[in-house]
C-alpha cells in the first residue's frame, strides 16, 4: 500500500515528519518497505559554502565566488544573484546535475570566467515562486550534505506499508490514519471534504428498502443478497465533467495513481482514501434508469473498462441496468456506461459485495482490481452508506451538480459479537501485567467500545473496520502493539524442559552425515523433483511440466547432479545425500521414506608425487562403503552385503532384512569419466499417518521412541601370541570365496581368530575359469602359545574338507 | 683487554681462553705479523677443543666476525702502518684467514650428522592427502541454529513432507478460501493433500502425541510453487520451533528468541521486533537484527524469523487445552541466511552441487 504522507496527515493532523511516521508504523502496526520523497528531482543538490566572493572583472551584476561542495576541492563559480556573499550557504547543484526543470548544469565559461556548477533560487528548485536572489540556507549542515536532509519537510513522501492480509482497514489513508491518531494520541479529522459540500448532500433523503427502492425515476434492485447484502446509490445531476483541481491531482499522483477526470479522480479519492470502492456510471446509458444486483442468463455479455469482451457463466452475479449487465461486482466497470467528458448525469454505486463472492467473479475472469483486492480482503462493510456521502460531496466540490436521490437498498451488516478480555488473560500471555486501565485507553483509541463487565472481564466491541478482532487474544495482540514490543521485558525465565526426544531418525541423519563427510564425500541438497515416473507421484500443478514427479531413489537426484559436474569437466564427483523418497500408496499421502544415498565418481584418492595416478573408485569401495556406512546407519544391528541377482551388485541386509543396495549408476558421461557407483540406504519410514483426528490427541499412546544402541562388551586382550598360515587355494568356477570361507570357519576349530583374503590370481598358469585365492588365517589359544604340530593337523583337515566338500584344492 | 674479554666470553663453553692474543697496540709490520700469527694459532686451537656446533659457531664470530671477530679488529690496525709494509701484512693477514677458515670448515664437517634415512631428504614436499569431504551451507546454518537452542533446551523433531491440507492449513487456523493461503501458491498432490508449505505441520503432530512441556525444532525441507530463479526455489529447508507449557508468555519468546539472535550474531547485535501477521499466531512479529553483512552497506536492520504466541484454534485443533497452556512459535529460513553470510549471488548454486562450490565449505 503507497500512502501520500501529506494524505495522511489530512486525516490524522500531527507533526511528525515522514521517517518518524514510517518508524512508528514499522513499530506498532505494519512493516514500511519504503521511503521516498517525492521531491528526488532535488536529491543531488548539495549544501555549498561560499568561501569567497568577488566582481566579475568584465560584468557589473556578476560575481565570482569560491564554492566549498564538502569535496575538498574549492570550486569557481560565477553567479548573477545580487544576494551571494561570502560565509553564506546555498543549494548547490554541482555540474553534472540535472534541475526539476531539466535543465542540466554543465562546466562552462561565463564571460570569460569557468563556472563549475551553480548557487540555486527557491524557484529553480521549484521550493517556491519568489526570486529574490538564491536560497540562503541557515543551517549548520557542513558543505556536501543533501539539502533534502536540511530543508525539511520538502513537499510529500511516498510510504511503501506492506499490509498484511488480517488487516484490510489499513487499505485506505482513513485507516492508516486511524493507526497515526490513536499512536500519537490525535483526533481524526474530516481530510479533504468540506462540511457544506457534506451537509449539500446528507440534505436529500435517504430512500430504504431491503430488496428495491426508487427515487427520482432511478431504481435499485436487488436480487442476490447473499453476493450484495447492500447497495447504496446516489444520483447526481448537472455535474461538469473536466480535469481535477491541484489539490485532488496532487493527492493521487503522490501515489502513483494517474489523474483521469474529477469524477473519476473523486470514486479514487475515495477508494484510496476511505477504503471503500466506489462507481460512477453515467446515468443516461443505463437502460430504463434501473439498477438490478441479479445472476446473469445464457450468454450475456460485457465489455469492461479495459476493453475487454468478457463472457459471463450464466447465473454470475453481475450489476445490470434494465436491459443487460453493465459492471462485474466488485471488479470493474463496463465501458458503455463509463462516465465521459459529455457526462453531465451520473449514479454513484457504493455497494458491499461478499468476500467469497467477489474471489469467485475475480478468479473467474482472471482480473485483479484495486476494488476485487479491497473486497476480498473485507472493507467496511457498516461504512458504504458514509462513503457514497463523502464521495457525492466531493465531487460537489470538485465537477459541480446537485444530489437528486439517495437510495439505499439492503441490509446493513449485523453487530459483531462483543469479545470478552480478561486483564488477568493479557498478564499471562504477555508476561508481566498491563494495569486495566492501559488496555481500556488503548482499546478505546483503535475505535472499540469498552465497558467493564466483570471484575476481571472488559466487554469489548470492536469497530466495524476491523474483521481480525474476533477472539480475545486478538485483543490482546492490540495491547502490546500499541505499547510497543520494546516494551516487553526480554529476561530469560526458569523453563520446563520438553517431553520430546530427539526424532530418532535425526539421531541417525547426524551419524550418517558425519561419517560421509570424514569418508571424503559432499553434502548436497539437490531439487527433488524428477522427470521419472518410478515414484508414480505427481504434482497436479508442477512449475515444470517436465519433471512433475517426485523422486522414488536419492540416487536418480545424484547421478543428475554427477552429469552436471562432468558436463563441467569435473571428474572426482564424491556426492551424497540424505533426504525423503515417495512411492504411490493406497493411502491418501504417498509412502515416504528417508534415505542415504552416495556416489562415488573419479579417483579413490587425490594424486600425490608417490601415487600420481592413483586408481579409479571401483565395486570394491562402493562395497566397503555401503558396509560401513550401513554399520553406522544401524549401530550394533547385523550388517551383510548380499550378491544380487538384479541390476544391483549387492544388497545390503541389516538383521536379515533388505535396506538398500550398491550398484553402477548409468550416467549421460564422456569417455574419460570412471564409472560412477551408488548406495543407497533407507533409514526408515516417516510416516505420515494421522496422529490423532482434528481437535484430539493421543498422548496416552505416545510410546517413547527409543534410539538406544547396544553397548560393547568387552572381551579380553589376548596375553598369548598369535600364528598362523596362508592357505593358496585354486577355486573352481562354480565355488564363491563366501562358500570357502564358510567351510574355513566351521572346520577351523575355535582357536581360529580371523580369516582374510589376500590375494587374488587368474591366468594362464592355471586350468582354464580356475583363479587361485589366497586366504590368511589366524589362530590363537587364550592361554599358552600354539605347537607347529597343532597348526599343521589343522591346515590338513582344513585342506581335505575344502577338497571333498568344494572341490578346492591347494595350489601347487 | 676488552677484545680479549669479548673471546673469553663468547668461547666460553669451550673453557678456553687464548693468552696471546693480546690487545696490545700495533703499529709495525713485524707486531702485525706476530699478531697474525697469534691469531692463527689461539684461533686453531679454539676450533679444535670446540665442541658441538653452537661452539664452533661461536668461534667462527670470535675469529672472523664482521663486527668484533679478531681479524677484522686486526684489520682496522693496517691503515696505521707504513705503506710499504702494508702489502706484506694484508698478505699475511689473507693467509692467516683463509688457514682458520679451512679449519672451521672441517671442523663443521665432522660435526653435521650423516644424512638420515629415517627423513625425507626434502621435508618441504606435500604430504598425502585423503579427499576431504563437506557439510552442505545451509546445513552448516541449521545445525548452528540447533546448536543455540539445543542450549535452550530444545529437541528435534520430525516429519513427512507431502501432508494433508488439514495438517498444512487447517490445523493451523487457516480458513478455508482465505487469501492467506492463496498467497502460499501450494503444490498439490491431490485436492486435499500437498507438499507442506512450512515445517508446522510436525509441530501439530508433535503436539498430538507428546504431553507439555514441548520445547522443539522442527527443520525440514517444505514446497512453495515458485519458480526456480537466482533469489527463489520450488523446494527449499526451512526451520521452525516451538515452545509450549503452563504459563509460556511472550516474554519467554521475546526473551529466547533475543537470546538466540544474539548469539547468533555474536553478542553485540540490537534485536527488535515488528507486528507481523501469520494465521497460527496471535500476537505475531518478526524479528530483525542490527547486521553488517560485510555488503558494504553498513550495519543495518535484517530481518531474520517470523514468530509469535501460538494461536488458540492451533492448540485447540492438536487437543491441547488453549486456556490451560500457552507458546510460542518461531520459522526461518536457514538458505537465506547462508546466502547472506557467504556472499552467494544465485540461490541455484545451492541445489546445483557443483563440486567446485561444495568443495569450499570442507574445513
Amino acid at each position: 500500500m503507497i500512502v501520500s504522507h501529506a494524505w495522511l496527515r489530512s486525516f490524522a493532523p500531527h507533526d511528525k515528519s515522514a521517517e518518524e511516521i514510517g518508524e512508528l508504523l514499522n513499530d506498532h502496526t505494519v512493516t514500511l518497505d519504503g521511503l521516498e520523497s517525492l521531491r528526488s528531482d532535488i536529491a543531488s543538490i548539495v549544501v555549498g559554502l561560499v568561501v569567497e566572493q568577488a566582481p566579475h572583472p568584465d560584468s557589473d551584476h556578476l560575481s565570482i565566488t569560491k564554492v566549498d561542495d564538502g569535496s575538498g576541492t574549492l570550486l569557481d563559480v560565477v553567479c548573477g544573484a545580487p544576494n551571494v556573499a561570502a560565509g553564506v550557504k546555498y543549494p548547490f547543484a554541482r555540474s553534472g546535475t540535472t534541475m526539476p526543470d531539466g535543465l542540466r548544469i554543465e562546466k562552462r565559461k561565463i564571460r570569460g570566467q569557468t563556472s563549475n556548477g551553480m548557487l540555486c533560487s527557491a524557484r529553480e528548485l521549484k521550493l517556491g515562486y519568489e526570486h529574490d536572489g538564491i536560497l540562503a540556507l541557515t543551517t549548520a549542515a557542513a558543505p556536501g550534505t543533501p539539502i533534502l536532509q536540511v530543508l525539511g519537510e520538502v513537499g510529500d513522501s511516498q510510504l511503501n506499508l506492506d499490509v498484511l492480509p488480517n488487516r484490510p482497514d489499513l487499505l485506505s489513508h482513513r485507516g492508516m490514519a486511524r493507526e497515526v491518531s490513536a499512536l500519537l494520541n490525535v483526533p481524526m479529522a474530516l481530510g479533504d471534504l468540506t462540511e457544506a459540500a457534506r451537509q449539500a448532500v446528507t440534505a436529500v433523503p435517504v430512500v430504504q428498502d431491503a430488496r428495491q427502492a426508487t427515487a427520482d425515476g432511478v431504481s435499485v434492485r436487488l436480487d442476490d443478497p447473499a453476493s450484495c447484502p447492500r447497495y447504496n446509490a446516489i444520483v447526481i445531476r448537472g455535474v461538469a465533467v473536466g480535469p481535477s483541481p491541484d489539490w485532488l491531482r496532487e493527492r493521487l499522483e503522490a501515489v502513483g495513481a494517474r489523474s483521469i477526470n474529477n469524477i473519476v479522480d473523486a470514486t479514487n479519492y475515495i477508494l484510496l482514501g476511505l477504503g471503500h470502492p466506489v462507481h460512477a456510471f453515467d446515468l443516461t446509458k443505463l437502460t430504463g434508469h434501473a439498477i438490478v444486483v441479479r445472476p446473469t442468463g445464457d450468454g450475456e455479455q460485457l465489455v469492461t473498462l479495459d476493453g475487454i469482451a468478457r463472457s459471463l457463466a450464466a447465473g454470475t452475479t453481475v450489476i445490470c441496468d434494465g436491459a443487460r449487465p453493465v459492471a462485474l461486482a466488485g471488479v470493474m466497470g463496463g465501458r458503455e456506461s463509463e462516465v465521459t467528458p459529455d457526462t453531465t448525469e451520473i449514479l454513484l454505486e457504493v455497494a458491499n459485495f461478499h468476500p467469497r463472492f467477489v474471489r469467485r467473479v475475480r478468479r473467474a475472469v482472471g482480473l485483479i482490481t484495486d476494488a476485487s483486492y479491497r473486497y476480498e480482503r473485507g472493507i467496511d462493510d457498516a461504512s458504504s452508506a458514509e462513503a457514497a456521502t463523502h464521495c457525492a460531496a466531493l465531487i460537489l466540490q470538485v465537477a459541480g451538480g446537485r444530489v437528486t436521490a439517495r437510495i439505499d437498498v439492503g441490509a446493513a451488516p449485523a453487530p459483531r459479537p462483543a469479545v470478552t478480555l480478561r486483564p488477568s488473560r493479557v498478564a499471562r500471555l504477555l508476561g508481566d501485567p498491563v494495569a486495566a486501565d492501559e488496555s481500556i485507553r488503548i482499546l478505546r483509541a483503535l475505535g472499540c467500545v469498552v465497558t467493564q463487565s466483570g471484575p476481571d472481564a472488559l466487554e469489548v466491541m470492536p469497530p466495524t473496520w476491523r474483521h481480525d478482532l474476533l477472539i480475545e487474544v486478538d485483543l490482546i495482540e492490540e495491547v502490546v502493539r500499541v505499547r510497543g514490543f520494546d516494551t516487553v521485558s526480554d529476561e530469560l525465565r526458569a523453563f520446563r524442559p520438553g517431553t520430546v526426544p530427539d526424532h530418532p531418525m535425526h539421531v541417525t541423519e547426524v551419524r550418517v552425515r558425519t561419517f560421509l563427510v570424514g569418508r571424503g564425500l559432499y553434502e548436497t541438497r539437490p531439487m527433488p523433483f524428477t522427470t521419472d515416473s518410478a515414484s508414480g507421484v505427481r504434482v497436479l500443478n508442477p512449475l515444470a511440466e517436465d519433471e512433475p514427479y517426485l523422486r522414488a531413489s536419492i540416487l536418480d537426484s545424484l547421478a543428475r547432479r554427477a552429469e552436471y559436474n562432468l558436463n563441467r569437466m569435473e571428474g572426482d564427483v564424491r556426492l551424497f545425500e540424505v533426504g525423503h523418497v515417495f512411492a504411490r500408496s493406497a493411502g491418501r499421502l504417498p509412502v515416504e521414506e528417508v534415505r542415504v544415498g552416495a556416489l562415488l565418481l573419479g579417483k579413490c584418492r587425490p594424486p600425490h608425487f608417490t601415487d600420481p595416478d592413483p586408481a579409479l573408485f571401483d565395486a570394491w569401495d562402493a562395497k566397503s562403503l555401503a558396509l560401513d556406512l550401513a554399520r553406522v546407519a544401524f549401530p550394533g544391528q547385523a550388517v551383510a552385503l548380499v550378491p544380487s541377482d538384479t541390476a544391483a551388485m549387492w544388497r545390503v541386509q541389516v538383521n536379515g532384512t533388505d535396506v538398500g543396495g550398491v550398484r553402477r549408476l548409468a550416467l549421460d558421461k564422456p569417455v574419460w569419466a570412471g564409472e560412477a557407483l551408488g548406495v543407497e540406504l533407507t533409514l526408515g519410514v516417516m510416516s505420515s499417518d494421522d496422529v490423532a483426528p482434528a481437535g484430539q490427541h493421543a498422548h496416552a499412546f505416545a510410546g517413547r521412541m527409543s534410539a538406544a544402541v547396544p553397548h560393547v562388551v568387552y572381551r579380553t586382550v589376548p596375553v598369548t601370541p598369535a600364528s598362523g598360515f596362508d592357505l593358496a587355494l585354486v577355486l573352481p568356477p562354480s565355488v564363491r570365496a563366501d562358500d570357502v570361507e564358510k567351510l574355513l570357519r566351521e572346520h577351523g576349530g575355535e582357536l581360529l581368530e580371523s580369516l582374510q583374503v589376500f590375494d587374488e590370481y587368474r591366468g594362464d598358469r592355471l586350468p582354464a575359469g580356475m583363479r587361485s585365492v589366497g586366504w590368511r588365517l589366524q589362530f590363537r589359544h587364550p592361554e599358552r602359545t600354539l605347537r607347529d604340530k597343532e597348526l599343521d593337523g589343522r591346515r590338513s583337515k582344513l585342506v581335505a574338507a575344502l577338497q571333498r566338500e568344494l572341490g578346492v584344492t591347494v595350489r601347487g | 683487554m676488552r677484545r680479549q674479554c669479548d673471546l673469553a666470553s663468547a668461547a666460553a663453553v669451550c673453557i678456553f681462553v687464548p693468552t696471546t692474543s693480546t690487545c696490545a697496540p700495533v703499529t709495525t709490520l713485524a707486531q702485525f705479523l706476530a699478531r697474525a700469527d697469534a691469531i692463527a694459532r689461539d684461533g686453531a686451537a679454539l676450533i679444535h677443543t670446540a665442541v658441538g656446533r653452537e661452539a664452533l659457531d661461536a668461534a667462527r664470530v670470535a675469529l672472523l666476525g664482521r663486527k668484533q671477530g679478531l681479524l677484522t679488529t686486526l684489520m682496522a690496525a693496517l691503515p696505521a702502518l707504513p705503506t710499504e709494509d702494508r702489502r706484506a701484512a694484508g698478505a699475511a693477514m689473507n693467509a692467516t684467514k683463509q688457514a682458520l677458515e679451512l679449519t672451521l670448515t672441517s671442523a663443521e664437517a665432522v660435526l653435521a650428522p650423516p644424512p638420515d634415512a629415517s627423513r625425507p631428504p626434502d621435508l618441504t614436499m606435500p604430504g598425502r592427502d585423503r579427499w576431504t569431504g563437506a557439510v552442505h551451507p545451509v546445513s552448516l546454518v541449521i545445525d548452528e541454529i540447533s546448536a543455540i537452542f539445543r542450549e535452550l533446551g530444545f529437541t528435534i523433531a520430525l516429519g513427512p513432507e507431502a501432508e494433508t491440507e488439514w495438517y498444512n492449513f487447517g490445523a493451523l487456523n487457516f480458513p478455508p478460501d482465505h487469501p492467506a493461503m492463496e498467497a502460499h501458491d501450494t503444490l498439490y498432490l491431490s485436492d486435499d493433500t500437498l507438499l507442506r508449505t512450512h515445517t508446522s505441520p510436525v509441530q501439530v503432530r508433535t503436539l498430538q502425541t507428546y504431553t507439555p512441556p514441548v520445547r522443539i525444532l522442527c527443520p525440514g525441507n517444505v514446497y512453495r510453487r515458485d519458480f526456480f530463479d537466482a533469489t527463489h526455489a520450488p523446494s527449499f529447508m526451512q526451520i521452525e520451533g516451538l515452545c509450549i507449557d503452563e504459563g509460556v508468555s511472550f516474554v519467554d519468546l521475546k526473551a529466547t528468541l533475543s537470546e538466540f539472535a544474539r548469539r547468533f550474531y555474536s553478542g553485540s547485535s540490537r534485536v527488535r521486533l515488528r507486528p507481523s501477521f501469520f494465521p497460527f499466531v496471535e500476537p505475531g512479529a518478526e524479528m530483525d537484527v542490527e547486521v553488517d553483512l560485510g555488503d558494504g552497506k553498513g550495519s543495518r536492520w535484517v530481518e531474520i524469523l517470523g514468530c509469535g504466541m501460538v494461536h488458540p484454534r492451533v492448540l485447540d485443533g492438536a487437543g491441547i487445552d488453549s486456556e490451560k497452556y500457552s507458546g510460542w512459535a518461531f520459522g526461518m529460513g536457514p538458505a537465506r541466511i547462508a546466502m547472506s553470510r557467504h556472499k552467494l549471488p544465485d540461490i541455484r548454486l545451492l541445489y546445483d552441487s557443483d563440486v567446485r562450490f561444495l568443495e569450499q565449505f570442507s574445513r
